[in-house]
């Protein structure tokens, strides 16, 4: 059989976090009542006429320069032609043969330690298009009339091209969030997908190994979470490994990815049309960028996640390693950085809390940082209760699922609880005594040479003792009871 | 480059412009006039002359970063033909 290698790049539209629209005032605040937010330019009244929000502009270059690419010094808006309902004036306003930013790079951290450079063909603004809700059907399909909302119309958006770099639906995944965590350290986009802030299209196609050829690339569309691209461009890549086995041929075309059905779905004659006829919008003189702005905006950008991982390594000594993870999702480095400010202790016992403990509970879930209770006095109140012996780090554990959840406070929940960590030598010794004189046949094997059968009266005890029992404190006792 | 019946007919679609066969054929002579017009100017060598965006040699105007509401959103609905609370209805797409 014939191995195939994936080729994959993506198209990230993303949201600037302007507090107006692209080319109007009218407010970018998200939730408000459909077309609460609009104006004759944002709903393309006959004679209203586009002016540029300039800290659009600025955000651009900031995340231009964030994404290593080059700012063009004259940069030009084009039309973008096509008829749909989303779009009052039949064109978006987006930037074609001359973006404001392009040949960029990013580099990846792969799961084996090594780094991956993924090259940035461009970044280019455009406004972004309303929102339509379908009526009398869940989807376009079967529906009996949609309803529009302009409040999302000329809202600012980036896209981020990346040039056809990726090889596997992982590395897709894994520049995704490397984006992610760019445009939040940048400042430039809150980047969340359930909002709609964040969007991804991808350009998949195959190659037999060793072919220097590109296949025909399809274009998937429709994935709504960063999970759904992972998947969708999985499957895609097996359809088209059948669509080849079967002597049939790609077509190049936009497929839509059914996330219920588990497939992707060909758009033909729906909603594609890429015969877009870009011209220069008249309505709009050249973008001019001087240094002296580029300079101003570089003297503003905020601290970036490769200069905290530098940071972290330095002033804690943490490795490189722990440092990419802490920094991946800033909320998660923003937590940190205010735990740390706040922890006496060594600050590596919050980085290992962080990153394997609530790291490891936020996947399992499938949750954001800010989707739990936990706050970083909080985090910091319940280490310092293993540090003065209240409790084990055991319980710890257990404990700090419950804070993720409820939002309680540690020593409220440890008074409550009875979770207190048993440090009491009589009280333990008591405790250890009963569980040998109840176990003799163990007891005498340990003392006929089994010495590994200490454990076994350790784990006894915890388990007698809920966990509550002080781990060096059992072992002590252990060693003196059993001698 | 010629134009032909077919291009004429396709850019026509993209337009939603839906032309008899006289009207085609009258606007893909006239398309040809165009271009062939265009032709005329590509004689003379532009290697040295940077592309023009824009008839006015100058940068674009900027605005602050300043959300001001639109006082006559009302208005701006009433411009639809079917409306639904606050929302625009358009008949079915597909
Ligand atoms: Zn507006």
């Amino acid at each position: 059989m014939t191995e195939y290698e994936t080729i994959i790049g993506l198209e990230i539209h993303t949201h600037l976090k302007t507090k107006s629209k692209m080319f109007c005032a009218c407010s970018t605040e998200f939730g408000q009542p459909p077309n609460s937010n609009i104006c004759p330019v944002c709903t393309g009244q006959p004679g209203a006429l586009p002016v540029l929000n300039k800290e659009a502009v600025s955000l651009a270059i900031r995340c231009g320069l964030a994404l290593n690419c080059t700012i063009n010094k004259k940069s030009v808006f084009a039309r973008k032609n096509y008829f749909y309902p989303d779009l009052p004036k039949a064109y978006q306003i987006s930037q074609f043969d001359l973006p404001i930013t392009q040949a960029g790079f990013v580099q990846l951290p792969l799961p084996d330690g090594t780094e991956k450079r993924v090259g940035i063909t461009r970044a280019h603004l455009e406004e972004d298009a309303g929102k339509l809700v379908h009526q009398g059907a869940e989807g376009i399909e079967g529906a009996t009339a949609s309803h529009v909302d302009f409040n999302r119309s000329s809202v600012p958006l980036l896209e981020i091209v990346s040039e056809p770099d990726l090889r596997s639906a992982e590395e897709a995944r894994a520049y995704l969030d490397k984006i992610k965590s760019i445009l939040q350290y940048a400042e430039v986009s809150e980047a969340n997908m359930e909002e709609g802030k964040l969007r991804c299209d991808a350009n998949v196609s195959i190659r037999p190994v060793g072919q220097k050829e590109f296949g025909v690339k399809v274009e998937i569309k429709n994935m709504n979470s960063f999970r759904a691209v992972e998947r969708a461009i999985k499957i895609e890549v097996e359809r088209q490994k059948q669509v080849l086995a079967a002597g049939q041929k790609v077509v190049q075309e936009t497929r839509s990815y059914d996330e219920a059905a588990g497939r992707t779905v060909s758009m033909r004659g729906k909603e594609e049309s890429h015969d877009y006829r870009y011209f220069p919008e008249p309505d709009l003189l050249p973008l001019l960028i001087d240094d002296a702005w580029v300079a101003q905006v570089k003297q503003d950008l905020p601290e970036l996640a490769e200069q905290r991982v530098k940071r972290y390594q330095e002033a804690y000594g943490i490795s490189a390693y722990d440092a990419r993870v802490l920094t991946l999702d800033k909320a998660v480095a923003d937590f940190f950085d205010a735990a740390a400010r706040l922890y006496g202790g060594d600050k590596k016992t919050i980085v290992n809390w962080l990153t394997t403990d609530v790291l490891g509970y936020l996947k399992n879930e499938n949750l954001e940082l800010g989707q739990t209770k936990l706050t970083p006095p909080q985090l910091v109140e319940m280490l310092g209760l293993i540090d003065n012996q209240t409790i084990s780090g055991k319980i710890a554990k257990d404990l700090l699922v419950k804070i993720l959840q409820t939002g309680a406070s540690a020593q409220k929940l440890v008074e409550q609880g009875g979770l207190r960590q048993i440090t009491d030598e009589g009280e333990l010794q008591k405790i250890i005594q009963e569980i040998l004189a109840a176990h003799p046949k163990q007891l005498e094997q340990y003392r006929s040479g089994k010495t590994a059968l200490k454990g076994y009266f350790v784990g006894e005890t915890m388990r007698r003792t809920k966990g509550q029992a002080s781990p060096p404190l059992v072992n002590q006792l252990l060693d003196r009871l059993l001698a | 480059m010629a134009i032909n019946i077919a291009d004429a007919r396709h850019v026509a679609d993209l337009a939603r412009l839906d032309l008899t066969e006289q009207e085609l054929a009258t606007y893909t002579e006239q398309l040809n006039q165009i271009l062939d017009y265009a032709q005329e100017l590509e004689q003379v060598n532009t290697d040295k002359v940077e592309p023009t965006y824009h008839s006015v040699a100058a940068g674009t105007a900027l605005r602050e970063d300043k959300a001001v509401d639109f006082p006559n959103q009302a208005g701006i609905l009433r411009n639809g033909p079917e409306v639904s609370g606050t929302s625009f209805v358009v008949p079915r797409i597909l």
